[in-house]
């Protein structure tokens, strides 16, 4: 329950300042100045903007099915949270250790087009219709080159729960109970005969462990873009066509709801990419000779200064992630259904096949 | 013969959306700057072409040239009350009523004597035009065009503009005062007469 609320106060901290941020990246992009009123520059704005959100009436179209219609943003942020559970914050902290995390996730947030398919049927409403339907079968269809991308990370790691994960990216690695005795060698293949166990930082991080992971992660920075219907795969929101796609009926607390999940999802899709793909919470400062550098930015886990730098280096990364996602909103121009299909099936999905295939030859390397 | 060449492939695709990065990362970092505020004829106007280009506007506004017509403004110290800026008004959103003054009431400031006070002098900045005849026929230049141009209301009649120094108290004064002096006379003329009549 404790790890409950602290992750969904953490989340909507990190939400409220991805809203002020999304904003202020944007004007700053377009050489305008964003929100300046409220609060010193501006920073406020989210806040005010949730605090209008909740004021505002609860409208309930007549005719729409009601039943849905107010289920559905529950259940979309529910699936969206409830992802969060299997995420390792820090060494010691994950709020539901469990050892098939991987495959909880992509479950789980499975849930989420349910949810999506179930707020545009239940408006009643041909733009609310027309962007569930785009966003499920995009959604539905990217799952496929992510959650290959995922399955190469697994094969690589030999494991589904993500703090084993995490521990392998690292120069903790042998104090994870079962890793004991696990090396790590650079871009781990053992025939270099070099062994970065030690070394830790960002020699040991999977896209350098297994560099044919560094595919694998812009494959799946893209398809999670997708997931989280960001630009330029924004089509089931698209402003232009659809006013807002399937939360066009949506008001007040409601549509305050979905807006949560829609950036809860976007922090959990990064989260997810940093855990598999960048090292988890694992230091980028590798140990040279004398100069622990991974040591000293690592803490003793167990202790609260590793919690501390955990928290720290996950959310550093994460952040980067995010400002990727918004700058990459603001410069590419949204993607027509067609091309969207073309990407996903002839493209993303037969690299990635290619990816989990070398993966695996990757390895037989490595032991 | 010239065939339009075609940019495709993996190589062209990944170069074009790195500086699509590039691009919006360039705009981000000179986001740290902001243009000037400055009229077009100065010099730095064309010369700005990075950073933030909103203007904050009620903090911040761009100077009006120096023959702008915006509001109108009378000074009424230095008004004559001559009413030839109502007579010229297009629209007749000057209104001025008089009354003679009963004894010396001074000097504008360009030394032209002041004989009529202004009962009442308005002007609807709703009706004007801003055309700026008025401002060219006033003798004394105490009408004139202001560089300020946001002076919307709520409500329309704060729209009429008044100038008048005098109370209406005070306006009723001086009318009595001038109505006294005009029996005054009048009687001193009729007097005149009838000692005429008899001499």
């Amino acid at each position: 329950m404790l790890a409950f609320l602290l992750t969904l106060g953490a989340l909507l901290g990190v939400v409220i300042a991805l809203a002020y941020a999304e904003r202020k990246v944007a004007a700053f992009m377009q050489d305008r100045m964003g929100p300046t009123e409220a609060g010193p520059q501006g920073s406020l704005q989210a806040v005010a903007d949730v605090l209008k959100l909740l004021q505002k009436e609860d409208i309930v179209p007549a005719a729409a099915d009601k039943g849905l219609f107010k289920l559905a943003p529950i259940l979309i942020f529910a699936a969206v949270f409830a992802g969060f559970a299997v995420i390792p914050f820090t060494p010691d902290l994950v709020p539901a250790g469990i050892g098939i995390g991987v495959f909880y996730l992509l479950a789980i947030i499975s849930l989420d087009v349910v949810g999506l398919l179930m707020a545009g049927w239940g408006s009643n409403n041909k733009y609310a219709m027309l962007g569930a339907m785009r966003s499920v079968a995009q959604i539905v269809s990217y799952e496929i080159p992510a959650g290959l991308a995922i399955l190469s990370v697994v094969m690589v790691c030999q494991s589904l729960d993500f703090q084993e994960i995490s521990y392998q990216q690292g120069a903790l690695m042998n104090q994870f109970p079962g890793l004991e005795y696990e090396m790590n060698w650079l871009f781990g293949i053992e025939a270099l005969g070099i062994n970065t166990t030690t070394i830790g930082g960002i020699t040991t991080w999977n896209i350098f462990r297994a560099p044919i992971l560094l595919v694998a992660f812009i494959i799946y920075f893209i398809a999670s873009l997708a997931e989280s219907n960001r630009a330029p795969f924004d089509i089931p929101e698209a402003e232009s066509e659809l006013v807002a796609g399937f939360h066009v009926e949506y008001s007040g607390f409601r549509f305050a709801v979905l807006f949560l999940a829609e950036y809860s999802m976007m922090v959990l899709v990064c989260l997810v990419a940093v855990v598999l793909f960048l090292g988890s919470w694992n230091t980028p400062l590798p140990n040279i000779g004398p100069v622990a550098l991974a040591y000293w930015t690592s803490g003793t886990p167990g202790e609260i200064s590793s919690i501390l730098w955990g928290i720290f280096w996950l959310l550093s990364k994460t952040f980067i992630l995010l400002f990727l996602q918004l700058q990459l909103r603001w410069t590419y121009p949204r993607l027509r259904v067609d091309q969207l299909m073309h990407l996903c099936w002839k493209v993303l999905t037969p690299v990635a096949l290619a990816v989990v295939l070398i993966a695996g030859i990757w390895r037989l390397l490595m032991i | 013969m010239n065939e339009v060449k075609k940019h495709t492939g993996f190589g062209y695709v990944v170069k074009s959306l790195v500086s699509g990065l590039g691009l919006t990362w360039r705009h981000f970092k000179n986001a740290r700057n902001r243009r000037t505020p400055e009229y077009v004829s100065d010099e730095n106007y064309f010369k700005q072409p990075d950073g933030m280009a909103t203007l904050k506007y009620p903090y911040e506004a761009i100077p009006v040239p120096d023959n702008g017509r915006y509001r109108l403004h009378n000074e009424i110290d230095d008004c004559i009350v001559c009413d030839l800026c109502a007579k010229i008004c297009p629209v007749n959103c000057i209104t001025i009523e008089s009354v003679k003054a009963t004894e010396d009431i001074g000097m504008t400031s360009d030394g032209t004597k002041k004989r009529l006070y202004a009962q009442v002098f308005d002007i609807d900045m709703a009706k004007c035009c801003y055309c700026g005849l008025c401002t060219t026929v006033c003798p004394t230049d105490c009408l004139t065009m202001t560089p300020v141009y946001d002076f919307a209301e709520v409500n329309i009649k704060n729209m009429v503009y008044h100038f008048t120094d005098l109370t209406p108290e005070q306006a009723e004064e001086k009318k009595q005062l001038l109505a006294k002096q005009q029996e005054e006379m009048a009687a001193a003329k009729a007097a005149a007469l009838a000692a005429r009549k008899q001499g």
